[in-house]
């Protein structure tokens, strides 16, 4: 069986945790971390707008991709750790969302985070990118909170109305 | 009509060379020349090209002051510092990040230019959110941010404030004074806005974090940037150019970084970009040249005149589309003999403009990022959606809210 488990600043432990409670005995575990390349081009186009100090020695986007990296490197070890076990290490770049999914592909289980609104349960307690590789998974998706979850008193009560009559004030 | 044509023509080469930059020449290269042709031609009186020349050379000085002091400083250890306590006073707490990058941001951008805050300070504010297991993304955007609508303080703060300061004949206090009140809105309407924004990503707590760096605080250059800043201050007080004060605050970091060798002549003067001051001076003759042949009368009649609320609002939104369109440098260059002739309140809406507008593009102009997307249309281009969009949601709000705080700030202190 293979284990796939996405590695996200904040919210990783609870996915290792839940791939160890799992106790499968002889998976492959791999850990998956997505550099978001937007960070590092938006750094170097805000270089690129001071206009006239064309020195690309200096371009701060350069110094990031390297710590970047570093930190890709610093997660997946810790991830490691915790999990006591080998694991393969996967370190894509590009846009987060797509990578993820696409390395889901022929994997027995996903291993995601909800990584929103943590307050309540609901729709809102998946972001954008969690949202997108949910949807889009082409694999079992486990997926786990990373604090205590919210108590089921937090979904708001349903709207009493008389089948058939539409919510006020909505077309 | 030619001597327009020509010199209008001539500045588009110097502009779109720096957009390009070909072999990755610095700007200079072509906007030298550039100034030679247009005085050599007679499109601009050699006795205006010197005046403006020398009306530049303080600005250019007074930038290049500053650029080393910046450099110097972080030689010290001064943003790695910065790192630290903003990473100490988070508590590994997403939301207090922020905040403290904010503040910090915003200060250093004030004090040290711009250039300090993308440059030296963007990946020190990377480096310390990681350490603390948090995303990066809320904290890198708001240095890149903070680095246009966080330079409205001082007249240090960006060479667009620089070159305005000198077009208004306001004093260092006087436009400090004039600007505090927008510079608060300005930060104060983007942390706002980029706390909703960013919501989500801010709500996740840290996973337990390395121990923050023991905290090493260079004494000096913090003694020194806050009598470099007390120094603009009474220089300014004394009717004396507040650049000494940041001539003397740069020697005295540089002739302690000769001393123990950690600086050379060589790495003084490359961290004062000659090159860049260069391009700046020889922008500005080739400027003055469209300026004398029509442009100046066609600007004269766009730019509104007085401060009434309407007008200033106005005045913003039109040097911000214009920075939009080319690059803010080369805007406020074009606008500022209009507005100097509408006071200092409608220079400062124009600054107001030029600082704010670049965060609707990512790069500061449309030019460079078609330019960019053209250069990156074979590579994978990285999806820059959402940060245009956080640009789209902050600049009309901050433009607005900060003209209208210049608007109170005028009708208190006069201007």
């Amino acid at each position: 069986m293979a284990v796939l488990i996405w590695v996200v600043e904040g919210s990783w432990p609870a996915c290792v945790d839940a791939a160890g409670r799992l106790g499968w005995s002889g998976d492959r575990v791999m850990l998956i971390y997505v550099r978001e390349a937007e960070v590092t081009a938006a750094v170097a186009g805000a270089y690129a707008g001071l206009f006239g100090r064309g020195r690309p020695a200096r371009d701060p986007s350069q110094r990031l991709t390297e710590a970047s990296i570093s930190v890709a490197e610093e997660l997946l070890d810790a991830a490691e750790a915790r999990l006591g076990r080998p694991a393969q290490r996967l370190i894509r770049t590009g846009r987060v969302e797509r990578e993820v999914v696409a390395a889901a592909t022929g994997v027995d289980m996903l291993i995601v985070a909800r990584d929103g609104d943590l307050s309540r349960l609901g729709p809102r307690s998946l972001g954008r990118h969690t949202r997108f590789v949910v949807d889009h998974a082409p694999c079992p998706v486990l997926l786990v909170w990373p604090r205590i979850a919210p108590s089921v008193e937090s979904i708001p009560p349903p709207l009493d109305r008389p089948p058939g009559q539409r919510k006020p004030g909505r077309r | 009509m030619a001597a327009e044509i020509s010199s209008i023509l001539l500045l588009f080469v110097v502009l779109g060379f720096a957009v390009l930059r070909p072999r990755g020449l610095p700007e200079a290269v072509a906007a030298i020349p550039a100034a030679a042709i247009v005085v050599a031609s007679g499109a601009v009186h050699w006795a205006d090209a010197l005046s403006e020349i020398r009306r530049l050379a303080p600005v250019v000085a007074f930038l290049a002051a500053i650029l080393i002091l910046a450099q110097l400083c972080d030689d010290e250890g001064l943003f790695r510092a910065l790192g630290a306590v903003t990473a100490r006073a988070s508590r590994g707490d997403p939301i207090r990040l922020l905040t403290m990058v904010f503040v910090v941001a915003a200060a250093i951008t004030a004090i040290l230019s711009l250039d300090a805050t993308v440059v030296l300070l963007t990946p020190v504010v990377f480096a310390t959110a990681a350490s603390l297991g948090l995303r990066a993304k809320p904290h890198v955007y708001a240095c890149t941010h903070l680095a246009n609508s966080g330079s409205l303080l001082l007249p240090v703060s960006n060479l667009t404030n620089l070159l305005a300061f000198t077009a208004s004949g306001l004093t260092f206090g006087a436009f400090t004074l004039l600007m505090a009140l927008p510079w608060v809105a300005a930060v104060g309407v983007e942390y706002l806005i980029f706390r909703l924004f960013f919501d989500r990503d801010l709500g996740l707590g840290t996973t337990g974090c390395e121990q923050p760096d023991e905290l090493a605080l260079p004494v000096v250059a913090v003694v020194v940037v806050a009598l470099t800043l007390a120094g603009f201050g009474l220089t300014s007080l004394a009717g004396v150019n507040p650049a000494w004060a940041a001539a003397a605050g740069a020697a005295v970091l540089a002739v302690r970084a000769l001393s123990r060798r950690t600086a050379t002549i060589k790495s003084l003067v490359s961290a004062g970009s000659v090159p860049f001051l260069a391009f700046v001076l020889a922008l500005g003759v080739v400027v003055r040249a469209v300026e004398d042949n029509g442009l100046g009368s066609a600007v004269g009649r766009l730019v509104p005149v007085g401060p009434s609320l309407p007008a200033l609002l106005a005045v913003a939104a039109l040097a911000a589309v214009l920075a939009n369109v080319v690059n803010n440098l080369p805007a406020v260059l074009v606008l500022l003999p209009a507005a100097a002739a509408g006071g200092p309140g409608v220079v400062l809406a124009v600054l107001i403009g030029v600082n704010v507008g670049p965060n609707l593009t990512y790069v500061g102009s449309l030019a460079t990022l078609l330019w960019r997307r053209i250069l990156t249309r074979n590579n994978a281009e990285p999806q820059l959606g959402e940060f245009l969009r956080l640009g789209a949601l902050t600049v009309p709000p901050v433009l607005v809210v900060s003209v209208l705080a210049l608007w109170v700030s005028l009708r208190m202190f006069g201007g």
